[in-house]
């Protein structure tokens, strides 16, 4: 189980990370403009995130906050 | 304790500012300095100081631009050639506001010149040693000893403004032979303390940046502003000049460098033949020592250089107009002599109706 | 609930700054690798970074570390000095290919070939992206930019220059890779080459220089993903990844090492010569 958090006002809506998630939870919203005019990324299933960090790894804004559940 | 040598001019510059506590010297080859750097890398791994000679002039301007960032006291050398390919580096100086000291051992010129002592870079010195709205302060020695001492002092001038100096010296200066004694040996840790250098966080502060770039109009407008309010303190506290025979004098000449030499000779002459002359020899070009000269109030000025005429317009910028000026010089390292210097004089003298 | 913990944040020597890089602009993830690197080794006190003229000039507002903005192509020179004067410091030079391989060329050979205990960081995405898309050192044969608008024709304009390959030769360098940020796996390696570029500092074994081959969506007028895809497909072939030279797998200590003995039948670089 894992956790992304994605900052908002660092996110410039590339898309980098919608393509390299491997459980295709992230998407840009578009619904949502930011300050500085981008749609951002978005996680749609929490709970089907692994926390691999794949999109973080890629995320050329470090806008993403990458938690994982600690085993027991 | 102080003791007197005889040294080459270009060896004692080194020799001085190795004492004023410069312990990182970035060069390239070029005559006629030669002897500058050559005692550099003799005599810097003696002091555990770094002398390297670099690729190129341009890389060792921004070695310097490097050195002074990181806080220290650097220092390059060239002659007219090389110092126009330092000019971009010592831009980003000013506009970092680094001090360094930058020494240039004038020959002919423009192109590749001559190798003969010249002093046609006088406008790039006081003008336009790079791009954009900055000045730095030039210092002209004369004789051996006070290349010693105002490199001495250069150092101390540049961490004070936090402004690249410039040196001006030529040739025969370079290449003379005088007795010199030699400023004392500074103790590296009293040198000034300089918070601003990146010299690492330590996880203690902010971190320091060494930058000249500003994209923001204004700002940059107000750091330009905030630069020429330190000029002007220079221009207060730093000018410089040596008054000689100036009292009585009706016809006053100027000249710095290795051209004040001769024109020191042709005021003795003049004087034996019952000429007032005198002579303001400015020490700074940049501030130029325009009281010094005006206040001679003299009837007539002869700028004397070795060049086709540079600092004559200074001369009559400090004038206004009041007493007309004459300029006499030789250029491509052609050396003017006494006694036609004499003749300017007493051509001058006829004309005023001494 | 399960206890979650953090697997993945912001670098501490990268300064929580918005940068000004387009979308999915690489740059951002070899600056993060750096940081990354920067921490792992505790050295953000002890660190003082130069950076380029070119999209990544204000990255002097982006590490932690105290920064040094260097003329155009002199960040090498800039770094030498700072090495100098702190030998014991993580020093490193970033560079984009205009700067480092075109203006620059001439401090970025000597900075190898002194073997300045320095790393530099090398972005290489085949155009000048700050100017708005110009012909870069590295932009490839037939490649169109603003400067090549038919693209660039090799019979007036010339080849490409393959970095790592032209500083291979140089005694004083002693690692070069060349790596890429197109996938999760291959940041993994290029943050490991950038990991061994600053550990060959410390053990002062001579000059590294890693490059990223990198993209420029913007200028190159792709997606950030199409972007990869053209890298993929025509930089890679052109800038096969790999290791360029590694002295210590060469099985020398370090550089000067492997100078003494590339040279060993020169008398004077052995010690031999003379009868003194």
């Amino acid at each position: 189980m894992g956790r992304v958090e994605i900052d908002q006002s660092f996110c410039k809506g590339c898309g980098i990370c919608v393509s390299v998630c491997p459980q295709s939870i992230l998407k840009l919203d578009m619904d949502v403009i930011t300050p500085k005019g981008y749609h951002p990324a978005v996680c749609i299933e929490q709970d089907a995130c692994t926390g691999c960090a794949s999109c973080a790894t890629m995320c050329p804004d470090v806008a993403i906050t990458v938690y994982r559940e600690v085993r027991a | 304790m102080s003791e007197k040598v005889l040294m080459k001019g270009n060896e004692a510059l080194a020799e001085a500012a190795m004492r004023a506590g410069c312990r990182y010297f970035f060069g390239y080859p070029i005559t006629p300095q030669t002897e500058l750097a050559a005692y550099m890398s003799k005599h810097m791994p003696k002091r555990d100081g770094v002398y390297l000679q670099a690729e190129s002039e341009v890389a060792a301007i921004n070695m310097v631009y490097g050195a002074a960032s990181c806080g220290v006291r650097a220092m390059t050398s060239s002659s007219s050639p090389g110092v126009s390919l330092k000019t971009e580096g010592i831009s980003y100086l000013a506009g970092a506001d680094l001090p360094a000291v930058i020494i240039n051992v004038q020959r002919g010129g423009p192109g590749l010149g001559s190798i003969q002592p010249s002093q046609a870079d006088y406008w790039q010195a006081t003008r336009a040693m790079g791009h954009g709205d900055f000045f730095l302060p030039v210092f002209a020695p004369s004789t051996v000893q006070e290349a010693a001492d105002l490199v001495y002092e250069a150092f101390d001038v540049a961490d004070r403004y936090r402004t690249p100096v410039v040196i001006l010296a030529d040739g025969m200066l370079g290449q003379m032979m005088e007795p010199v004694v030699l400023p004392p040996e500074r103790d590296l840790a009293d040198l000034p303390a300089k918070p601003w250098a990146t010299s690492g966080t330590h996880g203690e502060r902010a971190h320091n940046v060494t930058n000249s770039l500003c994209l923001d109009a204004r700002e940059l407008y107000e750091q330009n502003v905030e630069r020429f309010e330190r000029y002007a303190v220079i221009e207060r506290e730093e000018v410089r000049a040596e008054e000689y025979l100036t009292e009585d004098a009706d016809i006053v000449v100027v000249a710095f460098g290795a051209a004040a030499r001769i024109a020191r000779s042709a005021v003795n002459d003049a004087r034996a033949a019952g000429i007032k002359a005198g002579l303001v020899r400015p020490i700074t070009l940049w501030p130029f020592p325009a009281q010094a000269v005006r206040g001679c109030n003299a009837k007539a000025y002869l700028a004397v250089e070795m060049n086709m005429g540079q600092m004559v317009e200074d001369v009559r910028l400090a004038v206004e107009g009041a007493a007309p000026v004459a300029f006499f010089g030789r250029a491509g390292g052609v050396i003017p002599r006494p006694d036609e210097v004499l003749e300017q004089i007493a051509a001058l003298a006829e004309g005023i109706g001494e | 609930m399960a206890e979650m913990e953090c697997v993945f944040e912001r670098p501490k020597s990268l300064l929580p700054v918005v940068t000004n890089y387009c979308p999915g602009c690489t740059h951002g993830i070899v600056e993060r690798l750096v940081a990354e690197c920067i921490d792992e080794f505790g050295m953000e006190g002890e660190c003082v970074g130069v950076v380029p003229v070119g999209c990544s000039v204000m990255a002097y507002d982006f590490f932690a570390c105290d920064m040094i903005e260097a003329a155009h192509g002199r960040a090498p020179a800039v770094a030498t000095a700072a090495k100098l004067v702190f030998p014991d410091y993580l020093v490193f030079a970033y560079q984009g290919d205009g700067d480092l391989a075109s203006i620059g060329m001439a401090e970025t050979i000597h900075a190898a070939t002194r073997g300045e205990n320095i790393t530099v960081i090398f972005i290489n995405n085949a155009i000048y992206g700050m100017t708005g898309g110009q012909m870069a050192p590295t932009s490839l044969p037939h490649q169109v930019t603003q400067t090549s608008p038919y693209g660039r024709n090799p019979a007036y304009a010339g080849y490409p220059i393959r970095v790592c390959e032209l500083l291979s030769s140089l005694d004083g360098v002693a690692y070069l890779e060349r790596v890429s940020v197109d996938s999760p796996k291959n940041v993994r390696r290029a943050k490991k080459a950038i990991k061994r570029g600053f550990q060959n500092q410390i053990d002062k074994v001579g000059y590294s220089l890693i490059e990223v081959v990198s993209t420029c969506p913007t200028n190159w007028g792709l997606s950030p993903e199409d972007a990869f895809a053209w890298m993929r497909e025509n930089m890679l072939p052109y800038y096969p990844l790999g290791v360029y030279k590694d002295i210590q797998a060469d099985g020398f200590a370090d550089a000067a090492e492997a100078a003494t003995a590339r040279a060993a039948a020169c008398p004077l670089v052995n010690g031999t010569s003379g009868e003194e």
